[in-house]
């Protein structure tokens, strides 16, 4: 355990410091280039940067390769060929527009290098009851999980700082839980998540002076699901993920298919005078999380972020039982 | 309404426990003779009928607690 400190404090400083200080002249080469969206939240016309993804990619990969260079495990390899795959994705997305397949079916194929490598263990784990062998489905899942973390993570990234505060709190709760379940190695790969979301975090919170964007978003949630995969801890990973999870049920049982944002008509959440947010009453909108939040009245959009973090500290709290259940059987 | 949503969390949290529960005891064990080489083939096409109808199901009570916990406050 002594021997693990060293590569754990050196990769997460790494992670961190690379995002934080890379953040900053990639604002300015964003501004330089115009890449710019309007911040549809403000009421003055605000326009904000993006994508954020290149810095934190830039940090996972420093990271993960430190930690290569000490562990030299397939898995390290596994999840920084999927997550470097969904950075691409998430940046042609970007750049040009894309259908509503485009994601899923090319963050499938990301997900292929899990495989490839044999980073997994097809025991599917559950708390209280055991595991059980699924070599088959578990294929299907793996292919599956990407996709759905990825795409997750992005469909929650609607306010300033909210997918990347969001990812702080389900990455370092998932951290924990891996040190609980005694998969020490994995736990120390899966921190500099925590840490470069962290960095971001202090870029994109609100006011943000950048956005992360699909690259950013697809990164963070594609590493999440390659964690949870690498590390054996599907079931705990879907756990201290689902406010997102929530997010996206709520969205897709409303919506009845898979859609772009930008391909839906109504408008789930409008402002008030004073440029508070909220729920409208449009029958043809999405049901999302932040309307679920602001049918209660409205609220700024700080209030309905921290409001999202809350639910997500609960979920990791639940995680985290969870973890505690898998040395547990009845 | 947050707190009807910490309570959503909480369902679907439990509803996962009991659905690994059941794919554990029930789904788990389950394994096909007879068809040569095609019973492991078999076996997981059979597995994999049952765990989407479990998904199914899954989806269909969240869907009823969702509208259980939400009804007043779902206009919309």
């Amino acid at each position: 355990m002594i021997d693990l400190l060293a590569p754990a404090i050196i990769s997460c400083v790494v992670a961190f410091a690379v995002v934080f200080v890379m953040t900053p002249p990639l604002i300015k080469i964003l501004e330089k280039r115009n890449f710019a969206v309007k911040d549809v939240n403000k009421k003055e016309n605000v326009m904000v940067v993006r994508p954020g993804g290149p810095a934190i990619i830039a940090g996972i990969i420093a990271s993960e390769l430190i930690l290569y260079a000490f562990f030299q495990m397939n898995e390290i390899l596994a999840i920084l060929i999927t997550t470097s795959a969904a950075f691409a994705i998430g940046y042609v997305d970007d750049r040009k527009v894309m259908g509503g397949w485009f994601k899923p079916v090319a963050l499938a194929v990301a997900a292929i290098p899990i495989i490839a490598l044999g980073a997994y263990d097809s025991d599917l784990a559950f708390p209280l009851f055991g595991t059980v062998q699924i070599p088959a489905l578990y294929l299907a899942l793996i292919i599956f999980m990407i996709p759905i973390t990825g795409n997750t993570i992005n469909s929650i990234d609607v306010l300033n700082g909210v997918a990347s505060g969001f990812m702080v709190i389900a990455s370092f709760s998932l951290s924990i839980c891996l040190f609980i379940v005694q998969n020490y190695e994995i736990a120390i790969v899966s921190l500099p998540l925590g840490f470069v979301s962290l960095a971001f975090y202090k870029y994109h919170k609100i006011p943000s002076k950048i956005f992360p964007g699909d690259s950013g978003a697809l990164t963070f949630g594609s590493m999440y699901g390659a964690i949870a995969i690498v590390g054996g801890v599907e079931i705990i990973a879907a756990v201290a993920l689902l406010p997102a999870v929530i997010n996206s049920f709520l969205f897709l049982s409303s919506v009845k298919r898979i859609v772009e944002h930008r391909q839906i008509k109504g408008k789930p959440v409008e402002h008030t005078d004073d440029f508070r947010l909220k729920a409208t009453d449009d029958k043809k909108a999405p049901v999302t999380l932040v309307r679920l939040i602001l049918a209660g009245g409205p609220m700024s959009e700080k209030q309905v972020a921290f409001a999202i973090f809350k639910l997500a500290i609960f979920s990791g709290i639940l995680a985290i039982i969870t973890a505690f259940m898998m040395g547990v059987s009845i | 309404m947050k707190s009807g949503l910490f309570g959503f969390l909480f369902a679907m949290w439990v509803l996962i426990i009991v659905g690994g529960g059941i794919v554990v005891t029930i789904l788990g064990p389950i394994s096909i003779f007879g068809f040569g080489e095609l019973d492991l083939f078999i076996t997981s096409l059979i597995k994999a009928i049952v765990a989407l109808v479990l998904v199914v199901i899954w989806i269909l009570i969240l869907l009823k607690i969702k509208n259980w916990i939400f009804k007043k406050e779902l206009k919309f």
